[in-house]
């Protein structure tokens, strides 16, 4: 297996869908001449061509709405957002077109499309650039919702999406990008919908997504060496959620602790709870405690910032709680 | 099913190949919206059954078979009667919430359309979608879209994968003169022109956004304006006048399949009704008097007019097309009547299609 | 100027009172100072007084009904005063705290605030911390903003915490695991946050015959020959005292010397009519608390977390050790069977022991037990409770020592015996007296065979 970043991860998902699937096509702001807003197209315009790679107007709705219709005519369009706080302006795209023209139209259309783009907050962006949405479009059925943590996963799941007949939400963590994983060879998908069990431990299961697998991997070793050993449930995707993965993890383990990058009020974690206290019922040794970002906008100083953000110290905490060892 | 062989007039007048000029009318600009007196009467039957399957939607929905919102488009059909009859049935059309008449004008079955408004099984969408979403996927009918200008960038989108395919089809997009002020409509326009799209933007201007009149809307009234910000070919036609939309057509459909531009046409018409059902026809928002004006150019009566002046129609073949066409709206509703509600199961269908790959 | 009444603190220790009834009734006028009702707190029977002037236009409380502390339990009013939104608001203080906004950080001390006032839903979950009220009505006062949590923290809230008096806090998988194990979670002093019993502290208890247990209860609940008890909020108060202080089940022992020289020669003299006569010490000391313990019925009982529940029928176990280990064999209604009957069942029942032949039913259905190591020459030891039962007599050898009896020595054969009680069924003097009783029965054997 090669080590790659996440990044290469991507790019190497999208030239092997173009490659395979000529109605595949790429459109966004700065994808094809600057290479990518991140970097994650680098080369690509030079080997499809404008037609396929194509730089859009800084116009998120518009291009959005594009996407949908070429997908309406059997196109498999993969939208990218520069971020996905640019994104808000297309939701009416997002969620009441393309969410929603199969149904709408009684199964009569599909709609194999990606919007993808940079999801949750980097570094000192300030506000309005530091968010993470995936509990916004994982409410509407219709989407599908991917948030990759790893290199393995963002490629085997964006070419899973790229080949679905739905319209899928691709979350790719800011902060990912440069990280680094072993992506298998050759041929690799990740199907959607399929959590992955990234640690395995008896003492309670961090169910958690996206960018928030590193924390919880690298808390999980941490806690390794005082002997707690905990279950590390990356989602991988949001919608549809493996619910199944979920309570097998709390079922062993008797506690959990839900980890996401976004707020509180309903989160992620919210549903997730929601399925633990369904189907877990009476596993559970203690209440199911939620790491998130504090319920505040993001400040931009570097103290508050890192006070705000969800985190492996608050991880801990939140573990410890659940176990009765506070 | 002598109705669901009814054809619209796009159709059979494609299948006919090109027309003679014989009709009592002027020669048109374009060659290619020369009528021949089976054409014009064509034209008036789209017209008169779209005329007739409204006025029997108002009463269904008055008996509470139809719920929600609905739209009539009572006064505006020689639009979709004129701008579907100058269209491919490979040619796609989408439109906003308005949709029953162009529906019906572009081929789609009136009891299919009918049983959707109903609410029943053998609706066009399985009852799922309603007055405000008529999806046809086999006629090319991308809709019946739900907020305004919306859809406007998926005609867009449409456009881009005609080009993607270097197909030579167009993409006729509906929409009211309200939205002309939206983002999306703005948006859409810029990348059709700027990425030559073969999108034909058909603004319906019937004078109002529901109750709200364009002057108190629209800081610049004259929405062709709107064409030259985007270096787009904008034309303004008498929508009343069957004529001179196919007359306008002809020249947008050439300049899209040859030209690969876009066109935004503003069609000047007047909505008989209400905004919907839930909408006093007038009184609020508009005087009697105003609507009496305007129904004085009914667009059925001046085809009807121009025809019965060449001769080409006695009162009897008026009497005759119209039972014809009251007769499919009758069967259309005693076949939506006679369809099953959708089964219960059928909630959680179509909600994702499943990937076979 | 509505007065609400509610349960006042009138003992320093109580957590919740008992309204025992009620001295207005709906409709009376009232001045403040006048007695409204009668209150049995952990100590006494108080009386709650009125707090304003009015009419007594409602009683929220029933007679019997024990309320936590600050619960509202009626209203004073003027006649023709609105009192609706009082009412619809009154809530147990309990569930006061369970309807704060989730930001809120609950604890008991911030939970003061004009519990009665705040839409509330009508059951306490197990969610809420209980609110430790005012001891008495004090004015209406606008909610506090409760300061939002430090920024260190994860969200996370305490999901329950003590309940002091009130139900026991037990995990989900704690209760499901005590099901599975057949172990009472009363007894059991959780170890989590507010006292909650969690999956560890259920590991922790030693599920002997669980199963079985469950079927002996089973089995005495469904002869429905018993009286249940209701516990008293003394018998509450001392049970979890005791229980905190002393493990599961807070245990004393009660030792005493019996004389057994008369009951020595009875046996003798039985002896000599017969083998078909013969009994063993043990018989006569199963026969002596069969019969003590139907004077004391407060002794034939089993500990029940919510009541205590007074057998009227006697079935006594004792305990017969086997190869590799103890097994309790009962003698069904022991009080009724002769000596001869007990001593030929006892004889039965110990060899099906040591052959393992005995049937779930035949070990399982005890309400007092009895052990006895007299034979392998111990002369005193203290036995372990068998819960749910609440006491257990341990028998010592019967040997011969001498004894000044009437300013002379005697050699006299003398039996100890220690009784280990469940303190919260069982007081020292409850204890004492059934001794005695037994004593009684043991130093005058014919009573055992008349």
């Amino acid at each position: 297996m090669a080590v790659v970043t996440y990044r290469d991860a991507l790019t190497q998902a999208l030239r092997e869908e173009l490659q395979r699937d000529d109605s595949v096509f790429l459109m966004g702001e700065e994808v094809a001449q600057y290479n990518g807003a991140y970097k994650v197209s680098k080369g690509l315009l030079d080997e499809f061509g404008p037609m396929r790679i194509v730089d859009t107007p800084i116009t998120e709705l518009g291009f959005a709405g594009v996407g949908v219709g070429a997908a309406m005519v059997g196109l498999r369009p993969i939208v990218e957002f520069m971020t996905w706080n640019f994104a808000l302006l297309a939701i009416d795209e997002v969620v009441n077109a393309a969410a929603k023209m199969r149904y709408m139209s009684g199964g009569q259309f599909k709609m194999p499309m990606v919007f993808r783009g940079p999801n949750g907050a980097a570094l000192q962006l300030g506000a309005q650039h530091s968010q993470a949405w995936e509990s916004w479009f994982a409410h509407i059925p219709g989407l599908k919702v991917c948030t990759p943590g790893t290199p393995a996963d963002a490629k085997g799941l964006l070419k899973a999406a790229i080949r679905d007949d739905n319209p899928v939400v691709f979350l790719e963590g800011e902060m990912l990008y440069n990280t680094k994983g072993e992506v298998p060879d050759g041929e690799h998908l990740v199907p959607l919908g399929v959590a992955d069990l990234k640690r395995e431990g008896d003492h309670c299961s961090v169910i958690t997504h996206g960018k928030m697998a590193l924390v919880a991997m690298r808390v999980a070793d941490d806690l390794a060496k005082e002997g707690i050993n905990i279950d590390v449930v990356d989602l991988r995707t949001v919608r549809p959620i493996d619910v199944e993965a979920i309570s097998r993890s709390v079922q062993k383990t008797n506690r959990a602790v839900v980890l996401e990058e976004g707020w509180e009020i309903c989160g992620m974690g919210s549903q997730v709870v929601d399925f633990i206290q369904r189907e877990c019922f009476d596993d559970l040794d203690a209440p199911v405690l939620r790491v998130h970002q504090e319920d505040v906008p993001m400040p931009y100083a570097k103290n508050l910032e890192r006070a705000a953000k969800p985190d492996a110290g608050k991880t801990i905490a939140a573990i410890k709680k659940v176990m009765y060892l506070d | 099913m002598s109705t669901e062989a009814k054809r619209a007039p796009a159709q059979k007048q494609k299948e006919k190949g090109a027309p003679s000029n014989n009709g009592a009318d002027a020669a048109p600009a374009n060659k290619l919206a020369e009528t021949t007196p089976a054409i014009r009467l064509e034209l008036l039957h789209s017209m008169l059954l779209q005329r007739r399957f409204e006025e029997r939607c108002a009463e269904a929905y008055a008996l509470g078979k139809i719920g929600g919102f609905c739209h009539l488009y009572i006064g505006q059909e020689a639009i979709s009667t004129g701008v579907m009859s100058m269209i491919r049935p490979d040619d796609y059309v989408i439109t906003a919430y308005r949709d029953h008449g162009q529906a019906l004008a572009r081929g789609v079955s009136p009891r299919a359309v009918m049983a959707e408004l109903f609410g029943r099984a053998d609706g066009c969408s399985g009852g799922k979608g309603g007055s405000m979403h008529i999806f046809d996927a086999k006629t090319n009918f991308f809709g019946g879209h739900g907020i305004v200008g919306g859809h406007v960038p998926i005609a867009a989108g449409v456009g881009f994968a005609i080009k993607y395919r270097r197909g030579n089809q167009v993409c006729v997009c509906f929409f009211g003169e309200a939205a002309v002020n939206i983002g999306a409509f703005h948006e859409a326009l810029n990348m059709a022109s700027l990425w030559d799209l073969p999108v034909i933007f058909i603004i319906e201007n019937n004078r109002y956004g529901m109750g709200t009149a364009i002057s108190r809307s629209t800081a610049n009234e004259d929405v062709l304006v709107r064409a030259q910000g985007y270096r787009m070919e904008g034309e303004s036609v008498d929508g009343q006048d069957v004529f001179a939309v196919r007359d306008c057509m002809a020249r947008a459909t050439e300049r899209a399949r040859k030209e690969k531009r876009p066109t935004l046409i503003e069609m000047r018409t007047y909505r008989f009704m209400g905004h919907s059902m839930s909408d006093a026809v007038s009184g609020t928002y508009r005087t009697k008097d105003e609507l009496e004006e305007n129904m004085k150019r009914d667009p059925i009566l001046l085809l009807h007019n121009r025809i019965f002046e060449g001769g080409e129609l006695t009162e009897g073949d008026m009497h005759k097309l119209d039972d014809e066409a009251k007769a499919i709206a009758q069967d259309a509703w005693d076949f939506a009547d006679a369809s099953p509600e959708p089964a219960l199961e059928k909630l959680y269908t179509d909600v994702y299609a499943d990937t076979s790959s | 100027m509505a007065t609400k009444v509610t349960m006042e603190a009138l003992s320093p220790t109580m957590e919740e009172g008992r309204l025992v009834k009620w001295t207005k009734n709906e409709g009376d006028q009232v001045k403040a100072g006048d007695v409204l009702a009668e209150v049995e707190t952990d100590k006494a029977i108080m009386d709650l007084v009125a707090r304003g002037d009015g009419v007594l236009r409602k009683r929220l409380a029933n007679e019997g009904d024990a309320s936590p502390i600050g619960t509202l339990l009626g209203v004073i009013a003027a006649p023709d005063e609105n009192i609706d939104a009082i009412i619809g608001g009154a809530v147990p203080a309990t569930a006061a705290a369970s309807a704060k906004p989730a930001q809120a950080n609950a604890t008991p001390q911030s939970s003061d605030q004009s519990q009665s006032e705040a839409p509330a839903p009508p059951q306490q979950k197990a969610a809420g911390p209980v609110a430790a009220a005012p001891p008495a009505p004090r004015p209406a006062s606008p909610p506090r903003p409760t300061a939002p949590p430090p920024p260190k923290g994860n969200g996370a809230r305490p999901g329950a915490t003590a309940t002091p008096g009130g139900r026991q806090r037990s995990s989900p998988l704690a209760r499901r695991l005590a099901n599975d194990k057949g172990i009472q979670l009363g007894g059991i002093q959780g170890s989590g946050p507010g006292g909650r019993i969690v999956k560890r502290d259920i590991e922790n208890v030693k599920a002997t015959s669980g199963a079985a247990r469950s079927a002996a209860a089973e089995r005495l609940a469904a002869e429905g020959d018993f009286k249940d008890v209701p516990l008293t909020l003394i018998r509450k108060t001392i049970a979890r005292r005791l229980a905190e202080s002393n493990g599961p089940v807070p245990t004393f022992f009660l030792t005493a010397e019996f004389d057994a020289t008369r009951a020595a020669e009875l046996r003798a003299q039985l002896l000599e009519m017969g083998d078909e006569y013969k009994v063993s010490f043990n018989d006569i000391v199963i026969k002596a608390v069969a019969l003590a313990l139907a004077e004391h019925p407060e002794v034939n009982a089993h500990w029940l977390n919510d009541k205590i529940r007074h057998f009227n029928r006697i079935h006594v176990a004792m305990a017969v050790a086997v190869e590799d280990g103890l097994i309790t064999p009962v003698l069904f209604d022991a009080d009724r069977m002769t000596l001869w009957e007990i001593s030929a069942k006892a004889r039965e029942l110990a060899a099906k022991a040591r052959e393992r032949k005995l049937l779930p039913e035949e070990y399982t259905g005890s309400t007092f037990s009895v052990s006895n190591l007299g034979m392998f020459g111990i002369d005193q030891f203290t036995a372990i409770i068998n819960p749910p039962e609440a006491g257990i007599l341990a028998i010592g050898g019967v040997e011969e020592k001498p004894v000044v009896i009437n300013g002379a020595l005697e050699v006299r054969q003398r039996m100890r015996v220690t009784m280990s009680c469940d303190h919260r069924v069982i007081d020292g003097a409850t204890g004492a007296k059934f001794l005695q009783t037994v004593r009684r029965y043991i130093e005058n054997p014919l009573s055992l065979i008349i």
